[in-house]
């Protein structure tokens, strides 16, 4: 077949829609009877969330695109206007299906174990309705500020994301038109109240159920006629979103008249809203019809994570998972040296992140290092790392870290670190212009006997003490001269010094990673038609690069066997003859959010893997720095063959691309049942079983602390 | 022993680098950082003659960025040098103050010979390669952002280096100015080219062939370095050159850049780097090329370690260095066995006196040199030799001599014909000799003076001498049969300056063997 047949957009499927799938495919979760029901509450709350975002980042984005008069395909030949088509429809879908799942499954099933949501306030006892009252008047009403609008007041800005009341109004005492007002739920409230109640059956309603009751104090003067909630998404997503051509931007500056920035693009409301309001809505905020909602239960689901955080139900939740020790790493021991005696792999959640922290913290102490260098992404709150980097630089340290600002969404979080690590000393470079960061590294330089010699962390996922514990990932610790060199190569570009002759083991986006990758399968297209064994297995978060996919659908289509786990989106199609074939491709949504990035090449039976924090993602390969690292120690590299042949093995959490372009689960018929994610947990358990079963030496010895901390 | 750090900071006419070396062990040397940023004082330099302001600023907040650095590795030495762009500045001594006073790194200029001298260095670090290839005929081209230097191998010894003003920066310059489209870049650096290149064809390399080619230049190497790797199969077929070249020409420059995978702010001046190196191999009709990557800073760490006696390479420059003095002797017609006759007896006289004169290594090499350079001047004047010898040796490069280096020599030569002047004769003259210098020349013109005077007939009658310090006595004894009245009468007549000199008195002893 001719090279460019691969690229026809018929083999390819739209991103968006197929990040609809992935969606669905967490909903699934929340459907699914055999999972805890606190956690399927979880699920739903995530599939909403998700969507929010989506609409914000990715809705709004192809809206830019249709206001712009930008025609230009997409992967899958569709313009922007098709996409924004299909995705209406799917989009409705999804939401019928998340609210049916609401309604129908898990609101009757936490009845039967004793938690009542009370829908309307009209439900309410006589007592309830009473403390409800006082309830609002203690808490609520204060913080509220409720707006009319007139003729000659202007449409009070609805702010992104927030949920409201709107409710209709007359002068009391008057024949006059009604008027609209709106108020509203405060965000700094607990949405989730819970009532008193006496025995073991619990009660609970919204807080604008609340509000709602009481709508009629806020507007004295007035009369209501109705009032409902409802809850809009703008398109508040100032910058372009980075996946979209170069081109986009000019043909947007061109036209920057035509956008209308802060553009309503979803309008949510309570189904049976009075007419009169939806149309009053629908004409103030430019809503087209298709972009309403109408919706049957609470709007925004995300409140079920707060129902979620209620105390006890704990029978109804997955038992929390605490991360086990990494058996290279007791806790307490000197990483140093245990790096020293060979490359130690780490696979979060299922062993702990507090090597990763204490490396640093270390490093910080440690008289004999020179320099500590780090790429920061999206970093908690009261970050460990923060602390201990700040520390080092007051020890005199060279501290050096890479600060992404652009990280979605955390811009002001990042913000307030950022400066502090500075006045603490730190050399703080923010980020790269026209790039974002994404690579995960850390680099420590340390004075010994023999020389320098260079300490690496590189990461698949961000260095983040809290995510770490929910998403999986993959950690390596290294001072293999190769890597150091290299390290230190990639902050010198970091800090704008030119980039190395050579890299030694490293690959580096936007670069030379693509190349690398497009090497990679290249080299297996070649085994394959020499009549070797050729195999590609790579685990990722999204694949949507057409030049890798194209790649893959070659070797394909010359015999390589390539098995792709990809959680979300996934633009390639399955089963097509002659070019997908020998293409399969799962997707694992389970309890840990799936972030890890591993790639395995057969190379002629001389496997080689790699790990790192690119998806195969244009945004990854083109607009990002991300980098690729070879895992080389034999140890290492079964244990990351084993996470890949267990996820292939995995039959409960994994769905697959069927060549009709749906994902279903396995069949389960006659196998046993395996969860590569629980296995993961077990084993983890087990390693670190099998280290504090060698008895430790008993010594009368006392070891006195030399350094005050 | 201690490990040492090391900074080598190379401030350059396109790009300022800084490498950081560890020396560990005996004759370890490892580079531990490389740090490059782009900083373009060429073409102010070779446009104005002068370091415009904004690039002053830029270059010292860059200094100051590897100061730190250096900081942080705790370095224990650093050596800045300039290059071309540097030493052609005129203002170069206030901008070498405004540095040091802002940054507190102190950049010293290299001469040309000593720069290409240290390029050199660091290609013979690169040791096995560096031997097999020089056991073949081969040319070093240097490639520069001002000038270019050729230098010849032959039997893996030096034999003549020299530098035409074809420096990649230089021409670029040239093309800007000229609004050279890309069509035609290839034709007008052929055609600048050609004039300089044949005349050098005609001195230099007559009908010489050369097999190989060494490329030292930040344009092509770092490209080569990706392509081929540091080590494994260092050579390209000059032939697969040319057709890289070829498949090149009718591209973009983005297209360049990325078919080369290299910044496109650097293809024009890769271009031009290739077009000279295309045009000098088939001027030389050499067959492979080598590009090794090396950079100054290697170069400059090399010299620091065999300074500090940290490290010893294996190739002999000091042999390299009289080598190329032999051959200059060569083309103005020395004779090579008076040459060598004065070489062995000024460094017997100079070694036996080393208690006296208190000098080095370094200066017994320029006693050598000026030993083989003695007569060059009476190719153009039998009765001037000391004037004409003085201007010949300024006016030709010896590489891996500095400029100041070069005019210690050149003035023992003088002297050795002209009358002796003293310091504030000679500093009311054209020299710029230090005090220091000064009494090196004095030494060394005694040395060679009295030796010269022994071998008066130019008939090579001394058959061999031994030289011993008795107390204030040097007693030269001389085996030979033959008459040596002439020899003698000379030998007292220079006793006095060298006498005056070292306060030693020379003795002159015949011994018959029969």
């Amino acid at each position: 077949m001719a090279e460019k047949e691969f690229t026809n957009p018929k083999y390819y499927v739209n991103r968006e829609l197929s990040w609809i799938l992935f969606d669905h495919r967490v909903l699934n979760e929340a459907r699914d009877k055999s999972i805890p029901l606190f956690e399927r509450l979880k699920f739903l709350s995530i599939t909403a969330s998700n969507l929010d975002e989506f609409f914000m980042i990715r809705v709004a984005s192809l809206k830019d695109m249709v206001n712009a008069g930008y025609q230009k395909k997409d992967i899958a030949g569709m313009t922007p206007e098709k996409q924004l088509a299909a995705l209406n429809t799917a989009i409705h879908d999804l939401v019928d299906l998340q609210y049916s799942t609401f309604s129908r499954s898990l609101l009757p099933l936490l009845e039967q174990n004793g938690l009542h949501l009370i829908r309307h306030h009209e439900q309410l006892t006589k007592e309830e309705a009473d403390y409800i009252d006082h309830y609002f008047e203690d808490n609520v009403y204060p913080v509220l500020t409720p707006m009319a609008v007139d003729s000659s007041r202007p449409f009070p800005l609805i702010r992104n994301k927030t949920l409201n009341i709107g409710a209709m109004v007359r002068k009391k005492g008057t024949k006059e038109e009604l008027e609209f007002a709106t108020v509203q739920v405060p965000g700094v409230l607990n949405r989730v109240v819970e009532l008193p109640s006496q025995g073991s059956a619990r009660k609970i309603i919204l807080l604008e159920e609340i509000i709602e009751r009481n709508i009629q104090r806020l507007f004295l003067n007035y009369e209501i006629i109705c009032s409902n909630p409802y809850r809009i998404m703008r398109n508040a997503d100032l910058t372009i979103e980075e996946d979209e051509a170069a081109d986009l931007l000019k043909e947007i500056e061109k036209q920057l008249k035509k956008r209308q920035w802060g553009q309503a693009i979803r309008l949510e409301v309570e189904a049976g809203m009075d007419k009169r309001m939806l149309k009053l809505l629908k004409k103030e905020l430019h809503m087209e019809e298709e972009n309403i909602y109408e919706i049957d239960g609470p709007l925004d689901l995300t409140v079920l994570m707060k129902i979620y955080g209620l105390e006890g139900y704990g029978h109804l939740k997955a038992p929390k998972y605490e991360p086990k020790q990494v058996p290279e790493l007791p806790s307490g021991c000197d990483i140093f040296e245990k790096i020293r005696e060979g490359d130690i792999l780490l696979h979060h959640p299922y062993q702990t992140f507090t090597p990763v922290v204490d490396f640093i913290r270390q490093a910080a102490k440690d008289p004999e290092v020179l320099a500590i260098k780090q790429t920061l992404y999206r970093v908690s709150g009261h970050s460990p790392i923060i602390a201990a980097l700040a520390q080092a630089a007051e020890n005199g340290k060279q501290v050096t870290v890479l600060v992404e600002l652009k990280a979605r969404f955390d811009e002001e979080n990042n913000i307030v670190w950022a400066r502090m690590l500075e006045k603490a000393g730190c050399h703080v470079i923010y980020g790269l212009v026209g790039l974002k960061t994404h690579s995960k590294i850390t680099l420590v330089v340390r004075r010994e006997e023999d020389g320098i010699r260079r300490y690496v962390h590189l990461g698949t996922g961000n260095y983040n003490d809290a995510t770490a514990k929910l998403y999986t990932d993959i950690g390596l610790f290294t001072c293999a001269e190769m890597v150091g060199e290299d390290a230190t190569a990639v902050f010198n570009m970091l800090s704008g010094y030119s980039e190395p002759l050579l890299w030694n083991k490293l690959s580096l986006a936007p670069l030379w990673l693509k190349d690398k990758f497009l090497y990679l399968i290249e080299r297996e297209k070649k085994y394959a038609l020499e009549g070797r064994p050729a195999r590609i297995i790579a685990k990722m978060n999204s694949l949507c690069d057409r030049d890798i996919i194209a790649a893959l659908y070659e070797a394909s289509a010359a015999g390589v066997k390539i098995d792709l786990i990809v959680r979300g989106i996934c633009c390639l199609r399955v089963g097509i003859p002659g070019v997908s074939e020998n293409i399969t491709v799962r997707s694992i949504v389970g309890n840990f959010l799936e972030h890890s990035r591993i790639f395995y090449f057969e190379n002629n039976e001389h496997y080689e893997i790699y790990c790192g924090s690119a998806d195969w993602m244009p945004r990854n390969l083109e607009r990002r720095v991300e980098i690729l690292f070879p895992v080389d120690r034999r140890e290492c590299k079964e244990e990351l063959l084993h996470i890949l042949e267990c996820q292939l093995r995995d039959n409960v959490k994994a769905s697959v691309l069927q060549a009709d372009g749906s994902y279903e689960k396995v069949d389960k018929r006659g196998k046993q049942r395996f969860n590569s994610q629980e296995a993961f947990c077990l084993e983890a358990a087990g390693k670190e079983e099998a280290c504090k079963e060698a008895p430790a030496t008993v010594t009368r010895i006392f070891t006195p602390e030399t350094a005050h901390e | 022993m201690s490990v040492r750090t090391f900074a080598a900071i190379d401030v350059g006419s396109f790009e300022l680098s800084m490498k950081i070396f560890e020396f560990t062990a005996k004759n370890s040397m490892r580079e531990i950082d490389c740090i490059r940023q782009r900083l373009d004082l060429g073409s102010d330099t070779y446009a104005n003659g002068k370091i415009s302001k904004e690039k002053l600023d830029e270059l010292c907040r860059a200094l100051r960025e590897f100061s730190g650095i250096m900081r942080a590795y705790k370095v224990d030495a650093y050596k800045a040098y300039g290059t071309s762009a540097v030493r052609e500045t005129e203002n170069f001594t206030i901008v070498q103050d405004q540095v040091e006073q802002r940054t507190g790194i102190k950049v010293e200029i290299l001469s040309n010979s000593e720069q290409r001298f240290l390029n050199y260095k660091a290609i013979a670090l690169k040791g096995e390669i560096f031997r097999r290839i020089i056991e073949e005929k081969t040319a070093i081209v240097d490639i520069g952002g001002g000038s270019i230097q050729l230098s010849l191998f032959d039997n893996d010894t030096l034999v003549s280096t020299q530098n035409l003003r074809l420096g990649v920066l230089r021409l670029q310059e040239h093309l800007n100015h000229l609004n050279a489209k890309r069509a035609q870049v290839a034709n007008l650096i052929d055609e600048m080219a050609s004039a300089q290149l044949s005349t050098y064809k005609k001195l230099y390399l007559k009908d010489r062939v050369i097999q190989n080619i060494i490329i030292v230049d930040d344009y092509i190497s770092p490209w080569a370095v990706k392509k081929l790797g540091r080590d494994g199969q260092p050579m390209t077929d000059t032939k697969e050159f040319e057709g890289l070249l070829e498949t090149l020409k009718n591209k973009s420059s983005s297209e360049i850049s990325i078919a080369m995978d290299i910044p496109e702010e650097k293809v024009p001046l890769v271009l031009i780097s290739a077009l000279l190196t295309k045009r000098i191999a088939e001027l030389m009709g050499a067959e492979k090329i080598w590009a090794p990557g090396v950079t100054l800073c290697d170069g400059i760490a090399y010299e620091y370690a065999e300074k500090m006696k940290l490290f010893k390479g294996e190739h002999d420059f000091e042999k390299d260095i009289t080598a190329c003095a032999v051959n200059i002797s060569k083309r103005y017609q020395g004779s090579r066995k008076r040459a060598e006759t004065l070489e062995k007896i000024t460094t017997t006289i100079y070694d036996s006196m080393k208690r006296v004169h208190g000098l080095g290594r370094r200066e017994r090499l320029y006693l050598q040199i000026a030993a083989i350079l003695h007569d060059c001047g009476k190719y153009i004047s039998m009765v001037n030799i000391g004037e004409t010898s003085y201007n010949i040796i300024m006016s030709t490069e010896i590489i891996g001599l500095s400029h100041l280096e070069r005019e210690i020599v050149a003035n023992v030569v003088r002297f050795n014909h002209s009358p002796f002047l003293y310091y504030g004769q000679i500093q009311a003259g054209r020299s710029t000799l230090d005090k220091e210098s000064y009494l090196i020349v004095a030494k060394l013109t005694a040395i060679l003076r009295l030796a010269n005077s022994l071998d008066r007939s130019h008939k090579q009658k001394l058959g061999s001498i031994k030289a011993a310090l008795r107390e204030n006595q040097l007693i030269l004894t001389v085996d030979t049969l033959e008459d040596i009245t002439l020899e003698k009468g000379f030998f007292e007549w220079r006793a006095d300056f060298f006498q005056e000199v070292f306060s030693v008195t020379p003795v002159l002893k015949q011994r018959k063997n029969f």
